[in-house]
C-alpha cells in the first residue's frame, strides 16, 4: 500500500495548482465514525427546488398518501430534477417553508408526515447497464432525480448527456473533499467503494469514455486504498490519484489541472477538454438508481463541529429537519457561534433549525467560537497573502478596493468574474476583511446592472424597430398614394388626348 | 439560539491577524536589538524606550485627531514596530529628542498623514531615517565603541548622556564601515590598505564594532529574518533579491577594479543591509504584492543601495534606496500581476487547442 500511495504523489503524475490554503481540517472529529442510519423524523419537508435550474412541478396535493420512492415532483424544463417521496406517509401540505439558505425565505415545499412503515412503492424498472444504451442510462439518472452531490447540485443527467456535444475521453470522480470537517465522501468510499466503482463504471458507459480517475486528497489514505481494492467498475479500469491536501483541490477546474495538467479556458467547460467531473456520492446514487431502481431519497451527511455533542456521519432522508439530525448526534453542546449547511469555507449559515437538508447538503456544522477565530476587520495592510492564496490568480485586495469605491466595472476588468468564491483570500486575510462577501455582492450587482442594460438595449431596439416599421408603413402608403395620383394623372391625360383626337365623339367610359 | 450573522463563507479563519504578525516581527528583531542594547549600554536602552514610547504616544494622538477608534489601532502593534525600527537605526548614544523626532516623523508624517495603517506610500521608519540623516547630520553620525552593559556608563551617567544634552563622551565621528572606506578612498589610499585598517569582516558580521543601535550584528539580523521566513510571514524572494543584486553588482565591480571597489562580502556583512533585506524591504504596506513584483522591487533596492554607497555622498544608502523603490511600488503592482486561471497573460481565455495540446 505504501508503494502505491507514494506513486500516487509522484510529481510526474501530478501538476501544480497555484495558490490555495491549508486550513485545519478537523476531520478527525467524525472520520472515525461509520455511516449510521437514523430514526424516521416526525416531519419531512421536500423543497421543490434542490438543484440548479427550474423548480420541480408538484404532483401531489394535501391529503395524498404516498409511498417511499414515489415521484412527487416532476422536472420542469431541460435543467431541473425529479423529486421522490423519501418515505411513505401523508402529504400534509404543499405550500411554503423557509429555505435551507441564509435568507430563510419561504420557498415552495412539500411537507410529508411519515406513517412509520417506510413502505416502498414500485421501484424504477430494472436496467442492466451492461446492455443498456448510454441514452437509457442517462434517462434513468434523470428519472431518479440525481444531482451533483458535492454541493453544486447540477442535474447529473445533463452532464451525462454531453457525449454527443464534446469528444469526451475521461471521467474524473471527485472524492477530494477538500472542505474541512466533512467526511461523508471519505466514509462512503471506505464503506461502499465497490458500489462507487460500479456507479463510476455506469457513468463512464453513459459518457462513452474509457478512462476513470478517482481523485482523493492525501489525508484520506483509507478511502484511497479502498478504491484501489475496487479498481474496476463495469470492466473499466479505475485509476486512483492521491492529490495533496490543499483547499480548494475539489474545485472542478483546479482538480482537472492538478490531475491532467490541462487548464480549462475561462468561461469554458471541462467537457471541452474531454473531461467530465462528477462527485463520488453522485456515482453511488447512480449505482443505486440503475442497479436497484432507487431514486435519490437519502444521502450521507457529516454532522460535526465542536458544537455537536457526538459528531457523526449519518445517512439521512432528503428533507430531514436539521434539528432532528443534530438531536440524533446528541444535540448541541453549548451555544454555537455558527450553524452551517455544507463546509466551513463555502457553506451557508442558517438561522432556523427546522429547515430541511436537501440533495446537496453534505454537512451540518455547529462551530464554537474557539474554531472560527473571528476578530474585527482592520484596514488592508497590502500583505499580499490574498494574492498568494488565490487559486484563480486574482488580486483580491485590489478587487475589494475597487468594489469599495463602487467601481464595479473596474473590478470586472481585473477579473471579478473569474472569482470562484472559494474563500481562500478571506480565510488567510490577517486583517479579517470579508473579501468574498464583497465579491459576491459585486457579482450580484454587476449581473443586475447587465440585466438592466440588456433590458434597456432591448427596449431601445424594439422601439427603434417599431418606429422603423411605422416609418416603412407610412412610406408604403405615401408611395401607394403617389402611384395612384400618377395613374389618375396619366388616365386624365390619356382621356384628354383621346378627347382631343376625336373632337366630335363622346367620351367613352 | 441567536440569529447568526448572514455572511458569505468562509466561516472560519486562519490563526494569523495583524497584531500577531507585528508581534512575530518584533520577536524576530529582538535578538539583534537585545545584542545592540547590551553592547551600547544604558544610554541605548533609554533611547530605545523613549523612541518606542514616543511612537505609541504619537500614534494615539494622531488617532484622536483623526477621530478614529484608538484602542484597536493603537494595540495592533504597528506603531511599536515602526518606533522599534526607527530606534534600531539611531546612533546608540544620541540624545532623547532625536528619538522623539524620529518617532514623530515616522508616525505622524510617514504614516498617519497618509491615512494610517496600510495607507502609507513610503516606509515610515525609512522616512524618519532619511529625514534625520539630512536634517541632523552631526548627531546622526556620532558613534561610540561597544563597551558592554557593565563596563559602560551607569544609569545616572546614562540619564545624563541621553537627557542631559551635549555629547559628554568620546564620539567617533565615522563608524559606518562603508562610509569610512569611501572617505579613505577619496583621500587616495588603495583599497587593501584601507581594508586592513578596519574592523575585520568577522567582527562586522558578528557586530563587535561601533554602529547604529540595532544594526551592528548582521548575523543576529540574518537569524531573525530567517525565522520570519520560516514562519511564512515574509517570502524569501525579497531578501534574496536585495542581497543577490548587491552581491552581483559589487562582485562584478570588485572583479573589474579591486583597487577602487569594496569586496562584496563587506556589503553583505553590514547590519544595515541585513536589516533592510529582511525587515525593511519586506514591509507589507510599501512593497509590491506579487512574488515577481517583490523580486523586481528587492533587486531595485539592492542596486540602489550599492549605487548610493559607491557614488553617493551619504555614508548609508538603505533609506534612500527603499524610499525610491517605494515610489515605484504602485507601478510594479499595476504591471506585474499573476496570470488569471484559464486566461492568457493578456486576459484572453486560453485557446482550447493549445491547452489540449498539453495533454500528458
Amino acid at each position: 500500500m505504501i508503494r502505491f500511495s507514494l506513486s500516487g504523489l509522484k510529481p510526474s503524475t501530478l501538476f501544480r495548482v497555484r495558490g490555495g490554503v491549508h486550513p485545519e481540517t478537523r476531520k478527525f472529529l467524525s472520520a472515525g465514525s461509520a455511516i449510521e442510519a437514523m430514526a424516521l423524523p416526525a416531519l419531512i419537508r421536500v423543497p421543490l427546488q434542490q438543484h440548479i435550474g427550474a423548480p420541480a412541478e408538484p404532483l401531489v396535493k394535501q391529503g395524498d398518501l404516498v409511498l417511499k420512492g414515489q415521484l412527487i415532483g416532476r422536472a420542469r424544463g431541460p435543467v431541473s430534477a425529479n423529486l421522490h417521496a423519501p418515505t411513505s406517509g401523508k402529504v400534509i401540505a404543499v405550500g411554503h417553508f423557509p429555505a435551507p439558505h441564509p435568507s430563510g425565505l419561504p420557498v415552495p415545499t412539500i411537507t410529508l408526515r411519515p406513517d412509520g412503515e417506510d413502505r416502498w412503492g414500485p421501484r424504477l424498472p430494472r436496467l442492466r447497464p451492461e446492455d443498456a444504451a448510454p441514452e437509457e442510462i442517462a434517462a434513468r439518472v434523470a428519472e431518479a432525480g440525481i444531482v451533483g452531490m458535492g454541493g453544486a447540485t447540477f442535474p447529473a443527467a445533463v452532464k451525462l448527456n454531453l457525449r454527443g456535444k464534446y469528444p469526451l475521453h475521461t471521467l474524473i470522480l471527485n472524492a477530494a473533499e477538500c472542505e474541512p470537517y466533512l467526511t461523508c465522501d471519505d466514509r462512503l468510499l471506505r464503506e461502499h467503494a465497490e458500489e462507487v466503482a460500479d456507479g463510476a463504471g455506469i457513468m463512464a458507459r453513459a459518457l462513452g469514455v474509457a478512462r476513470i480517475i478517482v481523485v482523493v486528497e492525501s489525508n484520506k489514505p483509507e478511502a484511497a486504498s479502498a478504491m484501489r481494492r475496487h479498481n474496476l467498475g463495469m470492466g473499466y479500469p479505475i485509476e486512483v490519484k492521491v492529490v495533496p491536501t490543499q483547499y480548494p483541490m475539489g474545485s472542478e477546474k483546479h482538480m482537472v489541472k492538478a490531475v491532467t495538467g490541462q487548464e480549462t479556458p475561462a468561461r469554458a467547460l471541462t467537457a471541452e477538454l474531454g473531461i467530465v467531473v462528477h462527485n463520488a456520492a453522485t456515482a453511488h446514487a447512480v449505482h443505486l438508481a440503475v442497479r436497484y431502481g432507487e431514486p435519490l431519497i437519502s444521502r450521507v451527511v457529516t454532522v460535526s463541529g465542536r458544537g455537536i455533542a457526538r459528531p457523526a456521519n449519518v445517512r439521512a432522508l432528503i428533507g430531514t429537519p436539521v434539528a432532528d439530525l443534530i438531536a440524533h448526534c446528541g444535540g448541541l453542546s453549548g451555544e454555537p457561534e455558527k450553524l452551517l449547511l455544507g463546509g466551513p469555507m463555502m457553506g451557508q449559515p442558517i438561522a432556523n433549525l427546522r429547515v430541511p437538508i436537501v440533495k446537496g447538503t453534505n454537512g451540518v456544522l455547529a462551530l464554537s467560537p474557539s474554531e472560527t477565530h473571528r476578530s474585527a476587520a482592520m484596514p488592508c495592510i497590502r500583505c499580499g497573502s490574498c494574492v498568494q492564496a488565490c487559486p484563480c490568480g486574482l488580486t483580491p485586495f485590489e478587487l475589494n478596493a475597487r468594489i469599495q469605491a463602487d467601481d464595479l466595472e473596474g473590478a470586472a476588468e481585473v477579473g471579478l468574474l473569474d472569482c470562484v468564491s472559494c474563500g481562500c483570500c478571506s480565510f488567510i486575510c490577517p486583517s479579517n476583511i470579508a473579501l468574498v462577501q464583497g465579491f459576491n455582492f459585486a457579482k450580484g450587482r454587476l449581473a443586475e446592472k447587465q440585466a438592466r442594460k440588456h433590458q434597456q438595449e432591448e427596449t431601445k431596439r424594439l422601439a427603434a424597430a417599431r418606429s422603423a416599421r411605422e416609418e416603412a408603413l407610412a412610406e408604403a402608403k405615401r408611395a401607394a398614394m403617389a402611384k395612384r395620383k400618377a395613374e389618375m394623372a396619366a388616365k386624365k391625360a390619356r382621356e384628354a388626348a383621346e378627347a382631343a383626337a376625336q373632337p366630335d365623339g363622346e367620351v367613352v367610359k | 439560539m441567536k440569529l447568526p450573522q448572514v455572511a458569505s463563507g468562509p466561516h472560519f479563519h486562519s490563526m494569523f491577524n495583524v497584531p500577531r504578525t507585528m508581534v512575530a516581527v518584533m520577536v524576530c528583531l529582538a535578538p539583534a536589538t537585545g545584542f545592540g542594547l547590551y553592547q551600547f549600554g544604558w544610554p541605548a536602552v533609554l533611547l530605545f524606550a523613549v523612541t518606542l514610547a514616543a511612537a505609541l504616544i504619537f500614534e494615539v494622538l494622531s488617532l484622536i485627531v483623526a477621530g478614529r477608534p484608538v484602542l484597536p489601532f493603537a494595540t495592533d502593534g504597528s506603531a511599536l514596530l515602526t518606533g522599534w525600527l526607527v530606534a534600531m537605526t539611531l546612533p546608540p548614544w544620541a540624545p532623547w529628542w532625536v528619538g522623539v523626532l524620529g518617532a514623530f516623523v515616522a508616525i505622524v508624517i510617514g504614516k498617519q498623514v497618509f491615512g494610517g495603517l496600510g495607507q502609507n506610500l513610503f516606509n515610515p521608519a525609512m522616512v524618519a531615517r532619511a529625514m534625520l540623516l539630512i536634517a541632523l547630520p552631526v548627531p546622526m553620525t556620532q558613534w561610540v565603541a561597544p563597551m558592554g552593559l557593565k563596563d559602560g556608563p551607569g544609569i545616572s551617567e546614562a540619564l545624563r548622556i541621553t537627557f542631559g544634552g551635549g555629547p559628554g563622551y568620546d564620539a567617533m565621528s565615522s563608524a559606518s564601515v562603508l562610509g569610512h572606506v569611501q572617505s579613505q578612498l577619496d583621500a587616495g589610499r588603495p583599497m587593501p590598505e584601507i581594508l586592513s585598517s578596519m574592523a575585520s569582516l568577522h567582527d562586522q558580521f558578528f557586530g563587535l564594532m561601533a554602529g547604529s543601535l540595532g544594526e551592528t550584528s548582521a548575523l543576529l539580523l540574518l537569524i531573525g529574518g530567517l525565522c520570519l521566513v520560516s514562519l511564512r510571514i515574509i517570502q524569501i524572494v525579497t531578501p534574496l533579491a536585495v542581497l543577490g543584486s548587491i552581491f552581483l553588482l559589487s562582485g562584478a565591480a570588485w572583479l573589474i577594479d579591486p583597487e577602487h571597489f569594496v569586496p562584496p562580502l563587506f556589503h553583505l556583512a553590514s547590519g544595515a543591509t541585513m536589516l533592510c533585506a529582511f525587515f525593511i524591504a519586506t514591509d507589507y504596506v510599501t512593497a509590491p504584492v506579487t512574488t515577481a513584483g517583490r523580486a523586481i522591487y528587492g533587486a531595485g533596492i539592492g542596486a540602489l543601495i550599492w549605487v548610493i554607497r559607491v557614488w553617493g555622498s551619504f555614508p548609508e544608502g538603505v533609506a534612500f534606496a527603499v524610499l525610491l523603490m517605494n515610489a515605484v511600488t504602485p507601478l510594479i503592482d499595476t504591471y506585474v500581476r499573476p496570470r488569471i486561471f484559464g486566461r492568457t497573460r493578456s486576459g484572453k481565455p486560453l485557446p482550447l487547442a493549445a491547452s489540449a495540446g498539453e495533454k500528458p
